[in-house]
C-alpha cells in the first residue's frame, strides 16, 4: 500500500480553559491549504471528547494547542488515547510550552512540540511525515 | 493628489510652489538611488511613503482637526494636561496561585511603584468552575483561584479599597465585582467611594476572539451587561462598568485599525443596548473605557490612537446624541502586544516591549501594562514582571516622555497617517454597520472571518520573511536554554489546602441562604424588570460560589458556546 498518497488526517483542538485559539486557527488553515483533511474544535475540549472523536473521525494525528499551561494535562490525555486504543496516534502539541515541560511531553508520548516562531511549513512538513507513519504502522498491524 | 491652495485661485503667489519644486526635485534623486522598490504598507494596510511634508498634511488645513488637548476631536489627547498634569496608570496585571500568593505579589509591585491593583483569576474561574470541579494541574497557574467573597478579601489585604483603583478581570456576570463589593460592605467601605474597572465586561469581544472569557449565550450576555451598567450607575458610582476591549482582537490578529473600529462598533452596539432599556448617553457614557493592544509598528500604534479618538469623539456627539464632553473623551488602557514577542533570545522582549511602551505613551494613553519579556516562554516570572514595571518607571521618570503633550502633533508623516488610520477605521466601521451593526456582525461570523484572515495574512508575511522578526526568521543564534527563566507554578501541596479549605467552607455555610440567594437569582434571570447583578451580589454575600452563581445563570440563560471557525 502506498502511504506517499494519502492524505493525512489531522484533529486541531485545545484542552483545558484557555480559549486562545489564534494558533490553532492559523495552524489548522496551513494544514488545510497543504493538502490535509482538519477537522477542528472549540477550545476546552474534555480529554474523553478527544478521544471520542479521534475514534470517530479516525485521525492520524492529534496536534493540541495550549498559550496558558493546558499542556499539563497533555499526559492524561495520553494515558486516555491508550486506554481507548490509540496508542498509534500521533500528538503533537504547540504554543507556550517551558523546556521543562517539553521534556515531560515528550516523555508522556508526545511526537513533538512546536514552540513559538515555528514556520507554518515546518510543522506541515512534520504532521504529514507523522501521518504517514502511523498508515504504514496501521498497514502492518 | 495635492490641490492648489485657494491663494493661487487669487491671483496670489502658491506659498508652496518652492516647495513643489524641491519635491518634484527629490523625487527624482530619489528614484534613481533606491532602484527598485517593495512598496511599503502597514499593518493596517496603508501604504506608507517614504518621505512626508506640507504637501500631504498642512497644518493651516488641519486646524480643526489638530485642536489643543483637551478640545474635540482630542486628537491630540483628551485632557489639557494630558502626562505633564499626569502621568498614566501603572497597572500591571498579576495573578498566580492562591490568595495569599496573590496578595504577597501585589503588595510588593504596589511597593515599587505600581498604583493600581488589578487581579487576573485563574482559568478556571474565567471558565466559570470552582477549584474543586478543576484539573489540580491548572489551578493558579496563570491566574488567582478566587471562589468566594471571602477569597477576594484575603486577595485584597492591606489594600484601602475606597482609595485605590482596582481593576477586575471579570467577565459576565462579574462574580469578582461582586465579591471585592461583598468585602467591601465587610470591611465597612461605602460603594460609593470604589473606583476601578470593569476590565472584562466586553462580551462580543470574548464571543469574537477571547474565547475563555465567553460564559453564558449571546443574548443573556446582552442582557447581564445591561443590568450591570445600570446597577453600577446607581450604586457604584465611580466604577467603569465598561471597558470595551480591542486588545483581544488585535492579539487574535485583526489590524490595528480593525481593532479601532471593531471596538467603536462594539461601544455603538452597548451604548444603543444602553439607550433603549431608556437610558441617557450622558448617564453612561463618561463611564465607557476602552482597552487595546499596542504592537511593535510603531508610528501606526501612535496614529491608531489619534485616529481613534477623533473617531470616537464624532460616534459619540453625531451617531450616540452625547452633548457632555466627558461622553466624547476617549479614555483608554493599553498592554504591549503578546504576540509581537519572541521565544527565541527572549531578552530582546524587554526591547519590543519598550519600543511599543513608548508608542503607547506618545499616543496619549490613560493607564499601561508593560508585558513580561518571557510570556512567549511561560506565565510571567517574578523577574520578569520586576522588569516589566521597572520599565515603565524608566520610560515615564528617566526619559523625559512627557514633558510636551503630543510630542509627533504637526508631524508630516505622523498627522498624515493619522488622517488615513481613520479613513481604515471608517472604512471598517461601515462594513460591521452594513452588516446591521457588531451584535449582527458576530452572529454572522463577519468579524471572526475577517480577523482570522489577517492572521493568516501576517503568518504568511513573517513565514515569507516579507517581515522581520529578530531571532525567529532572522538574526538566528544557537541558545542555551538553561539561560531562560525558571518556570514558576503554584505549589502543590498550598493549593491542595486551598481546595480543602473551600469545600470545609461549602460544607459549613447556611446551606438555606445559599439556596435562597441562587433561587432569587435564577427568578431574576427569567424577570426582564428585576437586575441580574444586583442578584449576582446577594449570592456572593449570601456565601454563593462563583461556579454556582455562573451555573445558575448558564441554566437560565443558555451555556456561552462560540462558533469553531478555521
Amino acid at each position: 500500500m502506498n502511504t506517499e498518497t494519502l492524505i493525512p488526517k489531522v484533529l486541531i483542538t485545545k484542552v483545558g480553559f484557555d480559549g486562545h485559539d489564534r494558533g490553532s486557527r492559523v495552524v489548522a488553515a496551513a494544514l488545510r491549504d497543504a493538502g490535509m483533511e482538519v477537522i477542528y474544535t472549540p477550545p476546552w475540549q474534555e480529554i474523553a471528547n478527544v478521544v471520542k472523536l479521534a475514534t470517530e473521525e479516525d485521525v492520524d494525528v492529534i496536534g493540541i494547542s495550549s498559550l496558558a499551561t493546558d499542556h499539563l494535562i497533555v499526559p492524561k490525555l495520553m494515558t486516555a488515547l491508550r486506554a481507548g486504543g490509540l496508542g498509534d496516534v500521533a500528538v503533537v502539541v504547540g504554543g507556550i510550552v517551558p523546556d521543562e515541560d517539553e521534556r515531560m511531553l515528550l516523555d508522556a508520548g508526545v511526537a513533538r512540540v512546536f514552540h513559538p516562531g515555528t514556520a507554518l511549513a515546518e510543522i506541515a512538513g512534520f504532521v504529514r511525515e507523522a501521518a504517514h507513519g502511523v498508515r504504514a504502522r496501521r498497514a502492518h498491524a | 493628489m495635492n490641490k492648489p491652495l485657494d491663494n493661487t485661485l487669487l491671483g496670489r503667489p502658491d506659498p508652496l510652489a518652492g516647495l513643489r519644486d524641491a519635491h518634484v526635485r527629490w523625487q527624482h534623486d530619489y528614484a534613481d538611488q533606491i532602484g527598485t522598490e517593495r512598496e511599503a504598507v502597514n499593518r493596517s494596510g496603508v501604504a506608507i511613503k517614504p518621505l512626508y511634508t506640507a504637501l500631504d498634511w498642512d497644518a493651516r488645513t488641519h486646524a480643526g482637526l489638530s485642536a489643543m488637548p483637551g478640545q474635540p476631536p482630542y486628537t491630540r489627547g483628551i485632557y489639557a494636561t494630558m502626562h505633564r498634569g499626569r502621568t498614566w496608570t501603572q497597572r500591571q496585571l498579576i495573578g498566580l496561585g492562591t490568595p495569599q500568593d496573590y496578595n504577597a505579589r501585589l503588595l510588593e509591585v504596589m511597593a515599587q511603584g505600581a498604583d493600581a491593583v488589578s487581579l487576573i483569576p485563574c482559568n478556571s474561574v474565567f471558565r466559570g468552575v470552582d477549584m474543586d470541579e478543576s484539573h489540580i494541574e491548572l489551578l493558579g497557574t496563570c491566574g488567582t483561584v478566587v471562589n468566594t467573597a471571602e477569597h477576594m478579601d484575603r486577595a485584597l489585604q492591606g489594600v484601602d479599597l475606597a482609595r485605590t483603583s482596582c481593576a477586575m478581570n471579570d467577565p459576565s456576570p462579574f462574580t469578582l465585582l461582586a465579591f471585592m463589593l461583598a468585602a467591601a460592605r465587610k470591611r465597612g467601605t461605602d460603594w460609593r467611594a470604589i473606583t476601578g474597572t470593569s476590565n472584562q465586561s466586553d462580551y462580543l469581544s470574548h464571543y469574537v476572539a477571547n474565547h475563555m472569557f465567553f460564559r453564558i449565550a449571546l443574548p443573556g450576555a446582552r442582557r447581564i451587561l445591561g443590568d450591570h451598567i445600570a446597577f453600577c450607575q446607581q450604586q457604584v458610582p465611580k466604577w467603569n462598568p465598561m471597558s470595551v476591549v480591542g486588545q483581544h482582537m488585535q492579539q487574535a490578529g485583526a489590524t490595528p485599525a480593525q481593532a479601532v473600529a471593531f471596538t467603536i462598533a462594539t461601544a455603538i452596539q452597548n451604548a444603543q443596548d444602553c439607550i433603549e432599556r431608556g437610558m441617557a448617553p450622558d448617564d453612561f457614557l463618561p463611564r465607557f473605557t476602552f482597552f487595546f493592544d499596542i504592537s511593535i509598528s510603531f508610528f501606526e500604534e501612535i496614529a491608531k490612537f489619534r485616529a481613534a479618538r477623533r473617531v470616537w469623539a464624532a460616534v459619540a456627539r453625531e451617531r450616540l446624541g452625547a452633548r457632555d464632553p466627558r461622553s466624547w473623551r476617549f479614555k483608554f488602557h493599553a498592554q504591549t502586544s503578546g504576540i509581537d514577542l519572541t521565544r527565541q533570545q527572549p531578552l530582546n522582549n524587554i526591547a519590543r516591549v519598550t519600543v511599543q511602551a513608548i508608542a503607547g505613551i506618545l499616543g496619549g494613553l490613560q493607564s499601561l501594562h508593560t508585558d513580561a519579556y518571557d510570556e512567549a516562554l511561560s506565565c510571567p516570572s517574578e523577574q520578569g514582571a520586576r522588569i516589566a514595571v521597572a520599565t515603565q518607571n524608566i520610560l515615564r521618570e528617566e526619559a523625559h516622555l512627557t514633558d510636551v503633550i503630543d510630542p509627533l502633533g504637526g508631524s508630516y508623516y505622523v498627522e498624515s497617517l493619522t488622517d488615513r488610520m481613520q479613513a481604515e477605521i471608517e472604512r471598517v466601521l461601515a462594513q460591521v454597520d452594513d452588516a446591521g451593526g457588531m451584535y449582527r456582525a458576530v452572529e454572522a461570523g463577519l468579524v471572526q472571518r475577517m480577523i482570522g484572515e489577517s492572521a493568516r495574512q501576517f503568518q504568511r508575511r513573517i513565514d515569507s520573511g516579507e517581515q522581520t522578526v529578530v531571532g525567529v526568521n532572522a538574526y538566528r543564534t544557537e541558545e542555551d536554554a538553561s539561560a531562560r527563566p525558571i518556570n514558576e507554578r503554584p505549589d502543590r501541596a498550598a493549593m491542595q489546602a486551598h481546595i480543602d479549605a473551600f469545600k470545609a467552607y461549602k460544607a459549613g455555610r447556611s446551606q438555606g441562604e445559599v439556596l435562597r440567594a441562587l433561587d432569587a437569582l435564577a427568578r431574576a434571570a427569567g424577570d426582564p424588570k428585576d437586575n441580574v447583578f444586583g442578584r449576582v451580589i446577594e449570592a456572593a454575600q449570601a456565601g454563593c460560589t462563583h461556579g454556582e452563581i455562573v451555573a445558575t445563570l448558564r441554566r437560565e440563560l443558555g451555556f456561552g458556546h462560540v462558533q469553531a471557525m478555521v
